[in-house]
């Protein structure tokens, strides 16, 4: 019963947005040859044809599909495909204009007016204006929105609408985040005006611009979506994007195996032991490029211990990185230098790397006091042993096993770190944000820019704030300051490699590694294109050749 | 009778009360608010961005204020609305996801009973025999059997390398709109291993029990008059034992449905299926007050209905539990 309800509702959905999402009905039978590799001539590339449906495995459901109000990845990602930004990011990373044509930035940097695409339509077949972006933007920063997302838009002082295809924006001091923060997902002004955002129908059947429209979700089993035939970029090759939830990880490699998903992210070991057979190689490629976090051996700076410069160094190089990468990860990381993604424009590798190196380790403990004075192969001064006690959170068996290596090789140098793995909420409650603890593992997820003012200038040692370490430091809230405050990249990129020197020399925390993103996606797939941005960035150009469509409408 | 039940019925309400209070004040004392999921460890997540979060959620008042709130709204048989970023009525999230878990659990609940019962009157008419040790090896094997463990044997032999049945979800994408008894067989063939895994694990404890009742029974004077009296094996053991041993068994019933809500983590997490269980773990993990609160009154109402349930069911088998508070 609850399915027929859903299929009238989808229906009625389908009926609105027949406007632009009409499937037109494609007669054509297509053979279906299972998994066959020789689809082409040799050498010859096909014509891309329209067709077949992707089928995505995800862990989690998505939440809410207006993506101010969710902060999960699963309704960001689902959302990516159904809205657009005034801007984004391209493969390389640099930012374009998305349904902005253009933007010009005045010469104080206060102001950034943005020319807008005319040829863009809702799903629901409403042309698109500059209403709709100052809609959006009224929206996040109403009090009664209810967003995790604001912070970037309270900074701006004025927002305009010049003329239907023109929005101007003007900043109290130049921001240089504040470009990027226009790739926020524009919302339909004529949809949600003067409702309750909270209640409104779009949060599970979205209206958006981009390249997919929104189709059915059946919750917490999935969601699919149809290509938009009259997206501005081109309608998008592949018909239907299915995205199926699946919570258990094993499970969800058994219905890969299985064939009845076609990408799905891999961990290491599926990646590198359970998917190297030649059925495999037949029916799937893998790629891997670097994702966009890290993860750190942070020190609370207030604590004794941790102090002195010498001692945090001297663990950095008591710590093999490439060890935990290949033992952890079986190879499929980077060590990590700083904060910032190697690939990055930003990214600087620093004069003071640590290599693995007990000998230096040792030298520079024993420069700052710390001998093993009572032989009982702890070092000590003052009386105090070298012991303490490094935290990190349940459910990330990477760090738990990172944080054993680790143990290992402190040991070897005379000092006792004890492990306490807690809850999320309460980890973060209880120690993290009371700053009751002496050293964390913890990741972070880089952006596309390089402000990071939030995690390290000392504004933001507060509780609760995100500098939890209480790194303080003149010269690195200055570079910070000037970083955020102008346009010029060149600028920017000098600050950053300062900054980054600084952070090497200090090290505040011990960088561990960059791990890598292990997709897989099924080989009928054409024109994966692996980039710094990972691999969906041209995601509207994949196609299916005829011969391998499994999938018929 | 009436008075009896009256008063039980009479009871449950400041028993459900007190229930509620201890969930509202355990749950509060946990560390973490749902607001952590949005704002923890998020650079664009500002002291003001919080603040107004918690307003938008009522986190901002004193604990009994929310409290009594929040049973102000259940008076009126308002669950309230999820913490979620969905923020959907709580009734509705738990209304899309019962049936599917209250199918499973009662599926499985019926083949425990068609294999326990047999299982357990066997074992105890045969005890010590041969067969009762390979039962009672089979069941305890089910008992002591992961679930994860079994049903991703079970995956991979019928789903991988068999491709007989589906691996995980509870329907087809083809079979959406097909017709009646397309869809059903789908199904069935979706809700078959989660039955099995399900089923199996819980073998053990109704057939022991069973078992020991039936031990019991046939021990009484009256089955020995019964034979004694020439009638045959099958009359005595399936007629007047099996009535009196089964008694107790229809109160474990009774006491079995709020299990039917409360659904499995584990399989509805390996299996992906969308129910309450999967469901009640985000909650709990999201720090999703509403929704929490609402499965448990749901589950706590069930569960003193259940009691209710067995309750006059005894009375009714034994009347001196009946006059039994007049003493």
């Amino acid at each position: 019963m609850k399915k027929k309800v859903l299929s009238a509702l989808t229906g009625i959905v389908l009926f609105v947005l027949i406007a632009a999402c009409g499937q037109t009905p494609e007669a054509e039978t297509k053979a279906k040859t299972a998994h066959s590799s020789a689809e082409t001539p040799a050498g010859k590339i096909a014509e891309p044809v329209y067709g077949d449906t992707i089928v995505v495995g995800s862990i989690g459901d998505a939440s809410n599909l207006i993506p101010l109000l969710a902060s999960d990845s699963p309704s960001h990602q689902i959302a990516g495909y159904i809205y657009n930004g005034l801007v984004r990011y391209d493969k390389n990373l640099k930012l374009e204009g998305e349904l902005a044509e253009s933007w010009e930035i005045s010469a104080d940097g206060l102001t950034i007016t943005f020319h807008l695409r005319r040829d863009v339509h809702w799903h629901d077949g409403s042309p698109f204006t500059a209403d709709d972006v100052l809609f959006t933007y009224r929206t996040i920063i109403d009090p009664k929105t209810p967003t995790a997302y604001a912070g970037d838009f309270e900074q701006v002082k004025e927002a305009r609408v010049l003329d239907p295809y023109t929005f101007q924006v003007t900043y109290a001091v130049p921001f240089a985040p504040a470009l990027s923060s226009w790739g926020l997902a524009i919302l339909p002004k004529h949809l949600l005006e003067g409702q309750d955002i909270t209640k409104s129908p779009l949060s599970r059947q979205p209206v958006g611009t981009g390249p997919f429209c929104f189709s059915q979700w059946l919750g917490g089993e999935k969601i699919e979506l149809v290509a938009n035939h009259d997206y501005f970029e081109g309608r998008p090759y592949i018909d239907r994007y299915r995205y199926r939830i699946i919570p258990d990880t094993a499970t969800m490699f058994l219905e890969l195996k299985a064939g009845n998903l076609d990408w799905m992210g891999l961990t290491p070991i599926q990646y590198d032991r359970q998917t190297d057979g030649k059925k495999f190689a037949e029916q799937f490629n893998k790629y891997r490029y670097l994702s966009f976090s890290y993860t750190y051996l942070g020190y609370n700076l207030l604590n004794p211990l941790f102090q002195d410069k010498r001692v945090r160094q001297a663990l950095s190089y008591a710590i093999n990185k490439q060890e935990i990468i290949d033992g952890v990860l079986l190879g499929y990381g980077q060590v990590a230098t700083g904060p910032y993604k190697p690939d990055t424009w930003f990214y600087h590798v620093p004069e003071k790397t640590y290599l693995y190196d007990p000998e230096k380790a040792k030298k520079l403990l024993q420069d700052a006091g710390w001998t093993d004075r009572d032989n009982d192969g702890l070092l000590d001064k003052d009386g105090r042993p070298f012991s303490f006690t490094l935290m990190t959170n349940q459910g990330n068996a990477l760090r738990a096993q990172a944080a054993v290596i680790i143990q290992r090789r402190l040991q070897e140098i005379g000092i006792e770190m004890k492990i306490r793995i807690i809850e999320w909420s309460a980890f973060i409650n209880e120690f993290i944000d009371k700053k009751k603890f002496e050293a964390v593992i913890l990741g972070w997820t880089t952006g596309q820019d390089p402000d990071i003012y939030d995690i390290w200038h000392s504004s933001k040692t507060d509780a609760k704030e995100l500098n939890f370490i209480s790194f303080t430091n003149p010269e690195v809230d200055l570079l910070l300051e000037k970083g955020r405050h102008t346009f010029d990249q060149q600028e920017r990129q000098q600050y950053y490699a300062r900054f980054q020197e600084i952070l090497a020399e200090e090290q505040p925390y011990t960088f561990l590694y960059v791990p890598e993103s292990l997709p897989i996606i099924a080989s009928r797939f054409h024109g994966v294109e692996p980039a710094p941005a990972g691999i969906s960035h041209n995601f509207i150009k994949w196609h299916v050749p005829q011969a391998l469509q499994k999938y018929t409408q | 009778m009436i008075v009896f039940i009256g008063k039980r019925i009479a009871l449950m309400v400041p028993m459900l009360v007190g229930i509620t209070m201890i969930s509202f004040l355990v749950m509060n004392l946990a560390p973490g608010e749902p607001i952590d999921l949005l704002t923890n460890l998020n650079p664009k997540a500002t002291a003001e961005v919080r603040e107004r979060l918690r307003i938008h959620y009522g986190l901002d008042k004193p604990l009994p204020i929310r409290y009594v709130n929040w049973l102000k709204r259940v008076v009126r048989l308002d669950l309230g609305t999820s913490f979620a970023q969905d923020n959907r009525p709580v009734w509705d999230k738990i209304r899309e996801r019962i049936p599917i878990t209250l199918t499973i659990n009662a599926l499985s609940l019926l083949l425990i009973i068609i294999a326990a019962l047999p299982i357990g009157i066997f074992s105890a008419v045969r005890q010590h025999s041969l067969w009762d040790r390979l039962l009672t090896i089979f069941v305890f094997l089910g008992f002591a059997t992961p679930t994860f463990w079994l049903a991703l044997l079970l995956m991979i032999l019928f789903g991988v390398h068999l491709g007989w049945l589906p691996i995980s979800g509870l329907q087809s994408p083809h079979a959406a709109d097909a017709g009646f008894w397309i869809v059903f067989i789908d199904r069935a063939r979706h809700l078959l291993l989660p039955v099995l895994v399900s089923a199996f694990g819980g073998l053990a404890g109704l057939s022991r029990y069973m078992r020991s009742n039936m031990l019991e029974v046939i021990r009484q004077d009256y089955i020995t008059t019964a034979r004694a009296k020439g009638l045959k094996e099958s009359v005595v053991i399936g007629k007047h034992a099996l009535r009196n041993a089964l008694m107790p068994i229809i109160t474990i019933l009774g006491f079995s449905l709020p299990g039917l809500i409360g659904g499995s983590v584990i399989f509805e997490t390996i299996f992906a299926i969308p129910g309450m269980g999967q469901m009640f773990y985000g909650a709990v993990m999201a720090r999703d007050y509403p929704l929490i609160m609402g499965t448990l009154v749901i589950g706590a109402v069930l569960t003193l209905v259940g009691n209710l349930l067995a309750d006059i069911s005894y009375a009714l088998v034994d009347p001196r539990i009946r006059v039994g508070h007049h003493e």
